[in-house]
């Protein structure tokens, strides 16, 4: 089992890079459709199936084509490549990176110095349900609330 | 030889082969039964009643050149249409065919097979948009449309069943249905998913990715050989996936209607569940031959105006009524 998971984990890590790198937007989106199916076999291997089914279903199966959709309205060719190339310059993204190795040695420290094992207790779809409708309902009544306002919004827009 | 258990060898092979047989021979088992309906012969010149017909196409598909068009986007040219025959076979393996006969047990089968239906989409999409050609990116732009609109149906439909049997696993399911069919109780839940089951294979009359008349074939416009013979063969094995599923959500799975059991139980369950998709099969033949492709935007309002609420009272009545009895 920790063997997919490092594996896993490894894919998650690469494609996410090559999400970054690519200049072609619909091969990052194949690269980060990938990146989401690895962390579903994480979350399967940390014993939350669930969890991994709402994954693949919500973003991989959903959210992307979304943006997928929309990339078929923009018509984007060479120009926006080019674009994408120039904006992919060196003294753009060091700033970024050097931050971003920080937060790395951070969460490589923490790692180190905790001895914190990968947990193999299954979380059942109906333990989920017991606690969003419990302790969480607040949250879940606000975050309907919100997707209500953006269906509505939509609408409106749509309308004109 | 016949102790048969969920993910053996034996069971696998069974499995594959089964499904992957099924799906191929549909093709002329369509072919003929559209042309009975339409009181002509169909496919009948070679081998026995045209039985080998399929590998006829088989050897025509392989040897035509296969043409990657210079101005596509190569890889993911290559790659879309690989995606849809993979992933529905991927569903085909948590379908439990009979007592102890199935590829794997998940306990969120249920969701598998919506996680599944889900990324094969992005063989349409990929496949039309990789194209770079007008009428392969109207085809795909449709299918994306038709397929995100439909699975929310589909996924609402068969919650009321998820209600009722208390469970994600397709095989609890089968066993929730000793009693009684869910087709009873869930009679507009399997409408809606019927309905939402053909448009997400996107099946005649929800063809409208591929509509021949008005966007020459849609998404696989510029499709050659093998590549577009993966595009139909998983539109087929989706085909025999979703009159599988059926079945099992709605009709008892293997389990045999009036107490009509017989001999082995393994080979009894395989009887029912092998005649009831094949019912569900040439069922979905004869609405091909009998109906119409509506408009684009009578397939959207349809959908979104009958269909969605449909499905949510369905849900909601279904709620109402376990509650209730539970007191």
């Amino acid at each position: 089992m920790s063997i997919l998971f490092y594996a896993s984990a490894l894919v998650a890590v690469l494609s996410t890079i090559m999400v970054i790198t690519r200049v072609n937007v619909v091969h990052a989106l194949l690269y980060f459709i990938v990146s989401l199916l690895a962390v579903a076999v994480i979350f399967y291997t940390l014993g939350a199936p669930m969890a991994a089914a709402l994954e693949v279903i919500v973003y991989a199966g959903a959210i992307m084509v979304m943006f997928l959709f929309v990339m078929m309205m923009l018509n984007l060719g060479q120009r926006t490549i080019d674009q994408e190339r120039v904006w992919l310059s060196p003294n753009i993204w060091i700033g970024p990176s050097i931050l971003a190795a920080i937060l790395l040695v951070e969460l490589l420290l923490g790692l180190i110095t905790t001895d914190a094992t990968i947990a193999h207790t299954m979380v059942e779809a109906k333990e989920i349900g017991i606690a969003l409708f419990g302790p969480y309902v607040l949250a879940v009544e606000l975050a309907s609330m919100l997707l209500l306002a953006g269906l509505v919004g939509a609408f409106h827009l749509a309308r004109k | 030889m016949f102790s048969f258990e969920v993910g053996s060898l034996l069971n696998i092979a069974f499995v594959l082969g089964a499904g992957l047989v099924v799906s191929i021979m549909m093709i002329w088992v369509e072919r003929r039964f559209l042309g009975f309906f339409s009181d002509r012969l169909g496919p009948n010149r070679v081998g026995p009643f045209g039985l080998f017909q399929v590998i006829a196409d088989a050897v025509k598909m392989l040897t035509k050149e296969d043409w990657i068009p210079p101005f596509s986007d190569k890889f993911t040219f290559v790659v879309a249409p690989m995606i849809l025959p993979i992933v529905m076979l991927l569903s085909l393996a948590v379908i439990p065919f009979g007592p102890g006969v199935g590829v794997m047990d998940l306990n969120i089968g249920l969701l598998w097979i919506f996680a599944m239906a889900g990324l094969a989409s992005y063989s349409t999409m990929l496949g039309g948009l990789a194209s770079n050609n007008k009428f392969a990116l109207l085809g795909s732009l449709r299918g994306a449309g038709q397929m995100i609109s439909y699975e929310v149906f589909m996924g609402i439909s068969i919650l009321g069943i998820v209600i009722l049997s208390d469970s994600f696993s397709l095989r609890e399911i089968v066993e929730a249905q000793r009693d009684g069919w869910f087709v009873i109780p869930q009679f507009f839940g399997f409408i809606v998913f019927m309905v939402a089951g053909m448009a997400e294979s996107h099946r005649w009359p929800f063809d409208l990715p591929e509509g021949e008349a008005e966007i020459i074939s849609g998404y696989n416009t510029e499709y050659s050989g093998m590549k577009f013979g993966l595009f139909m063969i998983g539109e087929y094995i989706g085909m025999v996936v979703m009159s599988a599923l059926i079945p099992v959500l709605f009709f008892g799975g293997w389990l045999a209607p009036f107490g009509l059991e017989f001999g082995n139980e393994i080979f009894s369950g395989l009887f029912w569940m092998g005649a009831k998709t094949t019912f569900f099969l040439l069922f979905f033949v004869l609405v091909r031959a009998a109906l119409v492709r509506p408009r684009y935007d009578q397939l959207m309002s349809y959908g979104w105006l009958v269909m969605l609420p449909l499905s949510l009272v369905n849900l909601l009545i279904t709620g109402a009524v376990v509650l209730y009895q539970a007191g």
